[in-house]
């Protein structure tokens, strides 16, 4: 049994603790709106917190979480993440939209420790996300104008 | 100047019907007509005035998107289209993905798909008449409650207003009298100066569901006791099963069944993780097939020579042989180009539920007739049994339209196979190394230029696989023997060239190939665009100047390349260590010139500061939607351009993930500014146009740097170094 929580919810799981936290989300879970794209850590789709750190939850065990706080696309804090969403609204960013919750989990960290960042404290923050859309721009835009909403 | 559309009811059934051959029935009978009121599912009572549009008696005002979301909006474009004209209250726009329907079926394509950068441009009439059909029986509907002649009444966002009283109905009060009205036969639709959403940068409709995750992709469909599925395919392309043994994979807590498909071993668990280690567990024994030598170096020396015999002719112009003797100056060079994955952000997935008496898919597809039909014919299910569901698709650039199906074959044969729903998944391994690649090719083009240092002849041997040959698109795709997606680009080329030969080798089969972003104009626009640059050179001409000259004739050419200039300051001075290059190109009836500004930070490494887009796409449905394009076009073809290739040793595929097969990063990203062309010529694509003149546009810069002409992609680290 490991005993974690998500986005608030306490929960006891009979899983495999080498499972990749991303497969106890969606598979055991059902939440679905952290995403798989590579499984080894290269596209940060599956982004999401645990204990308020950025991590890859495709190669990070279960068991790494075990007594922790995981924060996934479902459950950010509204203070961080709507003027996120106002943003990517407001600058049309995504495209098929399927890297973008990985995106906005990245953002999320960046503006929290960083709240008035450069174009070049946004890709070194976010260079570990790809969008094969490429949507880059209009991501640095909504980061900048993510970062004045929050003022 | 008003356009006047008559709908000829019998046409659209007819066209319908044609290439589903009587196998589908129509769900929403018919495609315009006489209007149906419907209670589905204790919905609101609607008025369902044709296959594409729902107005509730909530206000709420459903358009039906025959087009797949992939990124490109249509989700949003196709909406516009019909609200524009049905002068709908855009706040109440809602989208619903269509069934699989013959009146939703590609005019061009006569399949229900999505591709060809073709979702507006096929549907700008259709659509538009689809919403003044509407709105023409709203108005009849409110004509006859007021009891006044229809011509006293007007519309405007969402209501019918009568100009002599002043009294307005909200079309969602008009829903029942609405559908007893039969639908006109002629509507006039708007003069384009009176549009009030066509041509407006609106917001995208799906943005909100594709940032908070409850945007539905296909690999994140539920449905009960839906198991998970990993195949095991065949290491080298053409290769089968010999023998396998799944006692171990078994074993795995969590598997529940292994079976032989078509293409492989499923291993079915009640879940990824589970499936995954099963896969790894199963022990297979290969027959490789003819394929098991395959090399990209022995496959280069191969097109080599291949490039060497005649082929098959797909333009001439003049008489190359006899005017060789003429030029002052020849150029000959030989081009190598990669297979290229799509590699969509969302590896690719389906699930399927297939039960005795019915089969229901869920799929992000690009071809949803064809995965019909397909489902039709593994079930033997009779076509009213099988539903395909069109999820949002997490990228597709051609690889989700699959001729052979092959990702929904395998899930129904699965779920048929295990008597339950399954889902399956690819890797990103099973997806860089799953074939359906863009082919490579090989040209050799030797050209020479005469006194006044204009091109005199051009001969142009194009060596790469088909796709077509052997399929269904061949009396499509293949003519007089030429697959026109092979010579795309090159054979048409614009320049006005007075002796010109291109023609065709087919190179041997086998590595599975596809359209890929741009299809031919990919590969075929980077020889063109280079190749004229360096004749430009030769002739110790502007580049720009010299393409300027040889497309007199080219007006929508012309305008884009002008304007491109004018934008990119071509020809004034560029901080230093930096240069210019400059591409054009037309394919899927747009035009598109970038100016690229490069530099080489150090040996082997290259910045791309700036891209400056122009495009003449003809009448713009939403400018946003084409700066996104853009942009987009610009970060794939550079992706190609700086890593994109899929090779091959022992058989296989040497790339496995986005560590070897790099997609460009948000560090890499350039400024792109694009440009529209005002314009009300033919309207064109807008997905895949601005992907061919990247990577020449980059090269055409990095050659003012280095003194090399790149001819080999992607870019080498030799490319990449300044000339002293
Ligand atoms: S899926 Fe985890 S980084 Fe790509
Ligand atoms: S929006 Fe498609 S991958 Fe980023």
């Amino acid at each position: 049994m490991i005993n974690i929580k998500v986005n608030g919810k306490a929960y006891q799981l009979a899983v495999d603790p080498s499972t990749p936290i991303l497969w106890v989300l969606r598979d055991t879970l059902g939440l679905m709106g952290t995403k798989f794209g590579c499984g080894v850590a290269q596209c940060g789709a599956c982004t999401v917190h645990l204990d308020g750190e950025g991590i890859r939850s495709c190669i990070s065990p279960v068991s790494r979480a075990a007594g922790k706080e995981i924060t996934t696309i479902e459950g950010l804090d509204v203070k961080l993440g709507k003027p996120l969403e106002q943003a990517w609204i407001q600058e049309d960013v995504p495209q098929c939209g399927y890297c973008q919750s990985g995106q906005i989990m990245a953002a999320a960290i960046l503006l929290r420790d960083n709240p008035n960042p450069t174009d070049q404290d946004i890709d070194d923050g976010m260079s570990g996300n790809l969008c094969r859309c490429g949507t880059y721009q209009r991501i640095r835009k909504a980061i900048h104008v993510a970062a004045k909403l929050r003022t | 100047m008003k356009e006047i559309n008559h709908i000829n009811r019998r046409q659209f059934i007819k066209t319908g019907s044609a290439v589903g051959g009587g196998l589908l029935l129509s769900f929403y009978l018919p495609a315009f007509g006489k209007a149906i009121k419907t209670a589905v599912n204790n919905a609101p009572a609607s008025f369902i005035p044709n296959a594409f549009i729902r107005i509730g008696a909530d206000d709420i005002i459903t358009i039906i998107c025959n087009h797949s979301e992939m990124g490109q909006g249509a989700y949003t474009s196709v909406p516009m289209m019909v609200a524009e004209e049905l002068d709908a209250d855009w706040s109440k726009i809602r989208f619903e993905s269509a069934p699989v329907d013959p009146v939703y079926n590609h005019l061009g394509f006569g399949m229900q798909a999505t591709g060809g950068s073709s979702s507006t441009l096929s549907e700008y009439d259709r659509l538009r008449n689809a919403g003044a059909t509407a709105r023409a029986m709203l108005i009849a509907a409110a004509a006859q409650t007021w009891k006044v002649d229809p011509s006293a009444c007007k519309t405007e966002n969402g209501k019918v207003i009568n100009k002599v009283s002043g009294k307005s109905l909200l079309y969602s009060e008009l829903v029942e009298k609405a559908s007893l009205i039969n639908a006109p036969k002629l509507v006039q639709l708007k003069d384009p100066k009176d549009f009030n959403i066509i041509g407006k940068p609106i917001k995208r409709l799906d943005t909100p569901e594709k940032i908070n995750g409850t945007g539905i992709f296909g690999l994140d469909v539920k449905v009960a006791g839906l198991l998970t599925a990993l195949i095991a395919r065949p290491p080298v392309f053409g290769g089968k099963v010999k023998s396998f043994n799944a006692d171990k994979a078994k074993a795995i807590p969590g598997v529940k069944h292994v079976v032989e498909i078509e293409r492989g071993i499923a291993v079915v668990a009640d879940g990824f993780w589970p499936a995954k280690l099963g896969r790894e567990a199963l022990e297979i024994v290969w027959d490789e097939g003819a394929l098991k030598d395959l090399d990209s170096i022995t496959q280069r020396k191969q097109y080599a020579a291949l490039a060497k015999e005649p082929g098959v002719s797909a333009r001439k112009e003049g008489d190359v042989a006899a005017s060789m003797a003429g030029a002052v100056k020849k150029i000959d060079a030989t081009y190598e180009l990669p297979y290229l994955a799509h590699a969509p952000m969302e590896p690719l997935n389906c699930v399927a539920d297939v039960k005795v008496d019915s089969c229901e898919i869920w799929v992000g597809t690009q071809f949803q007739t064809m995965e019909f039909m397909n489902a039709v014919q593994i079930t033997g299910l009779k076509p009213e049994q099988v539903k395909v569901h069109t999820t949002l698709l997490g990228g597709g650039f051609g690889r989700r339209g699959v001729l052979d199906c092959h990702f929904v074959r395998e899930a129904v044969q699965v779920s048929k196979a295990i008597n339950a729903p399954v889902k399956v998944i690819w890797t990103r391994e099973d997806d860089i190394q799953g074939g359906y690649y863009r082919p490579a090719a090989h040209h050799v083009i030797n050209a020479g230029i005469d006194a006044s240092g204009m091109p005199l002849f051009w001969q142009q041997q194009i060596v790469c696989q088909s796709f077509a040959v052997g399929t269904v698109m061949e009396a499509m795709m293949v003519k007089d023997g030429v697959d026109s997606t092979a010579v795309e680009g090159a054979a048409d080329m614009a320049y006005n060239v007075p002796n010109l030969k291109v023609n065709w080798n087919m190179a041997p089969g086998g590595v599975p190939t596809l359209w890929w972003r741009s299809v031919g104009h990919s590969g075929n626009a980077f020889v063109t665009e280079t190749f004229i640059d360096a004749l430009a050179h030769a002739a110790g001409k502007d580049p720009y100047q010299y393409r300027l000259a040889l497309l007199e004739k080219h007006l929508r050419h012309k305008r884009v390349l002008v304007m491109a200039a004018e934008k990119s300051n071509w020809g004034k001075p560029l901080p230093a260590g930096r240069a210019r290059g400059i591409a054009i190109h037309e394919s899927f009836g747009s035009y598109v010139a970038h100016v690229a500004e490069v530099s080489i930070p150090k040996p082997g490494t290259i910045k791309v500061h700036k891209v400056v887009s122009v495009i003449d796409c003809g009448p713009v449905v939403n400018p946003e939607t084409i700066r996104a394009q853009i942009e987009g076009c610009v970060v794939f073809g550079l992706t190609a351009a700086l890593y994109g290739e899929i090779s091959f040793e022992k058989g296989r595929v040497k790339q496995r993930n986005f560590y070897d097969y790099k997609i460009l990063r948000m560090n890499e990203m350039p400024q792109v500014e694009v440009h529209i062309v005002p314009s009300t010529e033919k309207m064109g694509g807008v997905g895949e146009p601005g992907v061919p003149p990247v990577a020449p546009a980059v090269a055409n810069a990095l050659f003012l740097l280095t003194g090399r002409r790149i001819r080999k992609l992607p870019f080498a680290k030799e490319d990449l170094v300044k000339k002293v």
